[in-house]
């Protein structure tokens, strides 16, 4: 495969019919919430993208993300746009090791400087680096200086968006998600943990199309995956409405697919696509095979309170703040209520009748 | 301060210390006033006290047709109010699923279009008792510091619930958070206010309706 091959000329050679390909045009311009007259355009861009290069870094992470992107289990072409992009450097996918998979790496940023795709997956320690290091490289030195050269990166899981797992308190490793140290790229975060496979290709098939990045929201998450809560494109969300729920994993409701929430669905703080996009070619996803959302995507999820909890029930000790609240004032109550009899009976004691002769000698 | 660490706050120990804070002043403020008692009646006693009492805590509820005719603006509004914030408090599926996890009672809820509608209602009234406060001559010469601040922090729970349900403030860990420290604010002020008539209400009612049966005279 040479370096020249445009994605439209790829995906022939790996029998991909036009029919498909624009099948799959459609449904990227859908996804990405784009006009269908944009389904054309979008075809003629990635027909005719040239292959990036990516640089893909794995820091303190569990490769699920990886995992996530690669092991789909029939070829798709969500797969084989991944397989398009030029992958020089990802230490769990390449054949080199040590200072073979390290020169490759150097290669790739001085051939392609400025020019090339950065993909994180994993945080960063701060605490000691040695924490998590890569051949005798630190994350940190590792991702300064090849994030120096990316035209973008893309920060792929929770873990390289928002500092995921190894951030959740007490945070041994002091660890940070990429865009607390880097401030001078565009970084888009895809977050989830794993993402969506097709989350990931779809903002590779907008890199592609548009030569940029897509519109972000608050988190740096691309708005046309992230734009809405799970709780708020739920198939179950009917259920929530009219108030019917699943009290336990296996009862009547839960038979009968009611709402989640009072098992400590966290969909109503998620934002993510898996009500619409699914997992595993559309099979399934989480609430619909009856577990609720953990809030994978969000920002400290794994801190939000407990993954069994409805999100209004209070994280603490409710009976102890209201068994103390009773006990104390119940006791100064009486004090208070004491005294101020006290005070009243000694008034009435003290009182002092006002008698005629002396009214009539004020006068 | 990420949402989340927010929301982890404000639903931890800050809902601790605002509930603590609320249970004791209001047995504090019971315990006061029961214990204070009143001086004995050495009269005869010309009825029972109990029935009539109880019967006045409970004919209180009905609007009198006097003050409807006398002052219709706050009496539409304030039953409206009332109701209004007892069906959002009390018939909200999540409102419901924190009482559970904490009294261990729980009972069905309204659907969530119609709590909805209820809640819109019920800052609409509060909107209106607020402008009337400061429309009516006499209302404003009575009115002190604290009336007006206690409708603003009542809408203002009403009114965070309303932005959390509806995401019109994002991250969704934010709005709710806002939500439950307006809660917490309320909870805090309730014994020390008069939010307390919600208690001291029925303490009144009943007085009124002892004392009248005792005497003989309906009430």
């Amino acid at each position: 495969m040479s370096d020249h091959n445009t994605l439209g000329e790829i995906l022939r050679e790996r029998g991909v019919s036009r029919r498909g390909f624009l099948k799959f045009c459609t449904a990227t311009a859908s996804m990405m919430a784009l006009p269908p007259t944009m389904t054309m355009a979008v075809a003629e861009a990635l027909e005719k993208a040239p292959r990036p290069s990516v640089i893909w870094l794995s820091f303190q992470e569990c490769t699920g993300c990886t995992e996530s992107l690669t092991r789909s289990h029939a070829p798709t072409i969500e797969s084989l746009i991944f397989d398009h992009v030029s992958l020089d450097y990802h230490h769990t996918l390449q054949a080199a090791s040590g200072d073979a998979a390290e020169a490759a790496r150097e290669e790739a940023m001085h051939a392609h400087h400025g020019k090339y795709l950065l993909v994180v997956d994993g945080s960063i320690p701060l605490g000691d680096p040695g924490f998590s290091t890569i051949a005798g490289i630190s994350n940190l030195d590792m991702l300064k200086e090849t994030a120096e050269g990316a035209a973008a990166i893309i920060a792929v899981g929770t873990c390289a968006a928002f500092g995921g797992l190894p951030h959740a308190a007490p945070n041994p490793t002091g660890a940070v998600s990429v865009s607390d140290i880097i401030k001078d790229k565009p970084i888009v975060n895809v977050s989830g943990c794993p993402p969506i496979p097709s989350v990931i290709t779809g903002v590779l098939a907008h890199f592609l199309t548009f030569g940029g990045l897509p519109e972000l929201d608050q988190y740096g998450r691309p708005m046309v995956f992230f734009g809405q809560s799970i709780h708020d494109r739920c198939y179950r969300r009917p259920f929530y409405d009219k108030g019917l729920f699943a009290e336990t994993f296996d009862d009547e409701g839960a038979r009968k697919g009611w709402c989640l929430y009072r098992l400590g669905c966290k969909g109503p703080m998620t934002y993510n696509a898996c009500a619409t996009m699914k997992w595993n070619q559309g099979t399934s996803w989480p609430i619909e095979s009856g577990h609720g959302c953990l809030g994978c995507s969000e920002p400290d999820f794994w801190d939000a309170g407990g993954f069994y909890k409805a999100l209004s029930i209070p994280t603490s000790d409710l009976a102890g703040a209201i068994g103390t609240g009773l006990g104390v004032g119940a006791a100064v109550g009486i004090a208070a209520g004491a005294m101020a009899h006290k005070k009243k009976t000694d008034a009435e004691h003290e009182r002092e009748p006002l008698t005629v002769e002396q009214l009539e000698g004020e006068s | 301060m990420t949402p989340t660490e927010f929301l982890v706050l404000t639903r931890g120990p800050l809902f601790d210390i605002a509930v603590t804070i609320f249970v004791f002043g209001i047995v504090l403020r019971l315990f006061e006033v029961l214990i204070l008692g009143r001086k004995a009646d050495l009269a005869a006693a010309r009825g029972a006290e109990f029935k009539p009492g109880m019967a006045t805590v409970m004919r209180r509820f009905v609007p009198d047709r006097e003050k409807l005719q006398g002052s219709p603006v706050v009496t539409i509004l304030g039953y409206l109010f009332h109701v209004g914030f007892f069906v959002c408090l009390l018939l909200f599926v999540p409102h419901i699923e924190l009482i559970h996890s904490t009294l261990g009672i729980s009972w069905p809820g309204l659907p969530t279009a119609m709590i909805d509608a209820v809640a819109v209602i019920t800052m609409l009234a509060l909107v209106g008792l607020f402008i009337n406060r400061l429309n009516s001559k006499l209302l404003r010469f009575l009115s002190t510091f604290e009336d007006y601040f206690l409708l603003v922090v009542v809408f203002l729970t009403l009114f965070t619930g309303y932005l959390a349900f509806h995401r019109i403030v994002e991250p969704y860990p934010t709005a709710l958070a806002l939500h439950l420290l307006s809660v917490e604010l309320m909870l805090v002020i309730f014994p020390f206010t008069k939010l307390m008539h919600t208690f001291t209400a029925f303490l009144g009612r009943y007085y009124n309706g002892a004392m009248y049966g005792r005497r003989g005279v309906e009430s």
